[in-house]
């Protein structure tokens, strides 16, 4: 696949957003390699989900660009952001609740197919053909994400654990290039947390740059190829993990000053 | 089996009622099989993309007057039934599109509102088009609407099949039927197609949808014009069917009516809605018929069921959403939502 003349997948430059009198984001800049995984860290408030909501077209940021494989993104289009490639999931879950597991998979379909209304009504072989590649992808990305058995349960009956990995699934289905996850260990107890990174590493090899935030730093340390660390709407530290670990202003970010 | 015994049924009603009550209650057969597609077409928005609607009488009216000015001697036109029905169809979907445009951004109540503004607009503007060029006829409508017709067949005279003599009424019954018959099939279609997917997840989280890719504007003005072409579908049949169209039958307790056969039956559920929009239209009917019967039994007529029937109505509503908020027949995802 052509990626354009860009290095980078993702190139943010100067992204600021305020919310009244609020700099949420203070010109953001960073930039994601492809086939890597990214962690989004810093305190609480450092503005980690608003990047995200910028990033995938959420809210418009005030001030910025956004370069994703060297073509400027559009700001707040989120189904535009999809269709270009980037997919998320929320901080706190958002599946469609009262839809089966499967259906909400087959909507994430959505972006990569095009039966339209008189397809639907006069159900031409095209739309049947169209809407059989949808299920069978659907149930692969089901399997894939390891909750394959329980494609006609409805979303919201699911455990916690496996409402996070459909959303990951409902994500992966859009085909997107860089898989955006907000908080994806959140809940989750050592062991669950251990499944889901080797999940996130299989996405990686399989192709899909992942973009994570997350707050247990020792299980993001351990995932992640680069770490990006946010305090106070700016971005203070990239780098491998251990290059940030050590990093004198992410040390006082979390610890405060004199720290070290 | 059930299907074959249900289609039995549904030939067979017409002729029986016709001869054990009377063409009156074929009558109401009739606008219960109108009410019956007012509602599906209005399930499209308000059951799948659960966009409440509060005007959706004006799309019917949409397609009344395109059916009354394009076969009547008031322009003196007199298009073909063929014709007729999918432009006033096309129309109200037009229309759908020109109300979903400046108003989609607003959700819930405010959507409501400014749908209910429409809906008057609509009347007023069919209420007043008689100067300075006259379009509508103002208040006093247009009348000798040229009577439904397929081919050589006129529905608004009397036929005879062998020895059967088939009334006016019964004709515009199975019209109205197949009407019904092929919004079932297509509703059913929709809902299960990945448009109606869409629908559902806008319905359950719009943010959501917007992110997995569904360009929810685009989507949602699709549901307004599905239902409002359901609605101008109607029109035209309500137009050919009375031969005459004015102002006054698309008020706002139209809507309202219609949105409680929705609500009623089962939003999102195609038997629910049908059935809900046969309860409303017909029971009112079976409760004036009350009022006789008193006379027979009694002597006299104790209760007047005209003055009944508005507080009958309020009642059934208010214990519905006490006892049964979901609607008689739900759609799954209705009912999980409102009983976890």
């Amino acid at each position: 696949m052509v990626r354009g003349q860009a290095s980078f997948l993702l190139e943010a430059a100067g992204i600021g957003k305020r919310f009244g009198g609020l700099r949420a984001l203070n010109g953001v800049s960073l930039a994601l390699q492809p086939d890597t995984i990214t962690g989004l860290i810093g305190p609480n408030g450092a503005g980690k989900t608003t990047f995200f909501n910028v990033l995938t077209g959420i809210y418009r940021p005030d001030e910025g660009t956004l370069l994703f494989e060297g073509q400027p993104l559009p700001m707040g289009q989120p189904h535009e952001v999809a269709a270009r490639g980037i997919a998320r999931t929320f901080q706190n879950i958002r599946l469609f609740a009262n839809m089966s597991v499967l259906e909400n998979v087959m909507v994430g379909r959505h972006v990569r197919t095009r039966a339209g209304v008189l397809g639907a009504l006069f159900q031409t072989g095209a739309t049947r053909h169209e809407e059989d590649t949808i299920l069978t992808r659907a149930r692969e990305l089901l399997d894939y994400v390891g909750i394959g058995t329980q494609g006609e349960r409805i979303a919201n009956t699911l455990s916690y654990g496996d409402q996070r990995r459909l959303e990951i699934a409902r994500a992966l289905a859009t085909d997107p290039r860089l898989l955006a996850l907000d908080e994806p260990a959140a809940g989750m107890n050592a062991a669950e947390r251990a499944r889901l990174g080797d999940l996130i590493r299989r996405i990686r090899t399989d192709g899909t740059a992942v973009l994570l935030i997350e707050h247990d730093v020792k299980w993001v340390m351990q995932l992640c190829d680069r770490i990006s660390v946010l305090d106070y709407g700016e971005c203070i530290a990239e780098g491998t993990p251990q290059a940030v670990q050590n990093d004198p202003k992410v040390i006082e970010a979390y610890l405060g000053v004199g720290a070290t | 089996m059930l299907l074959g015994a249900a289609a039995v049924l549904l030939l067979v009603l017409p002729f029986v009622t016709d001869a054990a009550l009377g063409h009156g209650w074929v009558r109401i057969l009739d606008f219960a099989l109108l009410y019956v597609l007012l509602a599906l077409g209005l399930n499209i928005v308000v059951g799948y993309a659960g966009l409440l609607d509060l005007g959706y009488v004006a799309f019917f009216a949409v397609g009344a007057y395109c059916y009354a000015l394009l076969a009547s001697p008031h322009f003196d036109l007199h298009w073909p039934l063929w014709a007729l029905l999918p432009a006033g169809a096309l129309l109200a979907a037009s229309f759908g599109v020109l109300l979903g445009t400046p108003t989609l951004g607003l959700r819930g109540d405010y959507l409501a509102i400014v749908t209910l503004g429409f809906g008057e607009i609509i009347r007023i503007f069919l209420n007043n088009l008689n100067t300075p060029v006259n379009i509508t006829n103002g208040p006093q409508g247009v009348s000798l609407i040229d009577p439904l017709r397929i081919g050589p067949w006129s529905l608004g005279q009397v036929h005879h099949l062998g020895g059967l003599e088939i009334p006016i009424v019964v004709n515009i019954y199975f019209l109205f039927l197949v009407g019904v018959l092929l919004a079932i099939v297509l509703s059913r279609r929709l809902e299960h197609s990945r448009i109606g997917r869409a629908w559902a997840a806008i319905r359950e989280d719009e943010v959501a949808a917007a992110s997995m890719g569904l360009h929810t504007r685009n989507l949602k003005l699709l549901a307004f014009a599905m239902g409002a072409s359901f609605g101008g579908l109607s029109g035209g049949l309500f137009a050919g069917f009375q031969g005459f169209v004015s102002p006054e039958s698309f008020t706002l307790q139209e809507s309202v009516m219609i949105l409680c056969m929705v609500v009623l039956g089962g939003m999102g559920n195609i038997a629910g809605v049908v059935l809900g929009a046969v309860l409303l239209s017909v029971l009112p009917e079976a409760l004036r018929a009350a009022g006789g019967l008193q006379q027979d039994l009694l002597g006299r007529v104790w209760v007047d069921p005209s003055n009944l029937r508005l507080l009958l109505f309020g009642l059934a509503l208010v214990l519905m959403m006490l006892l049964r908020p979901e609607g008689l027949l739900p759609a799954r995802a209705r009912q999980r939502e409102l009983h976890g």
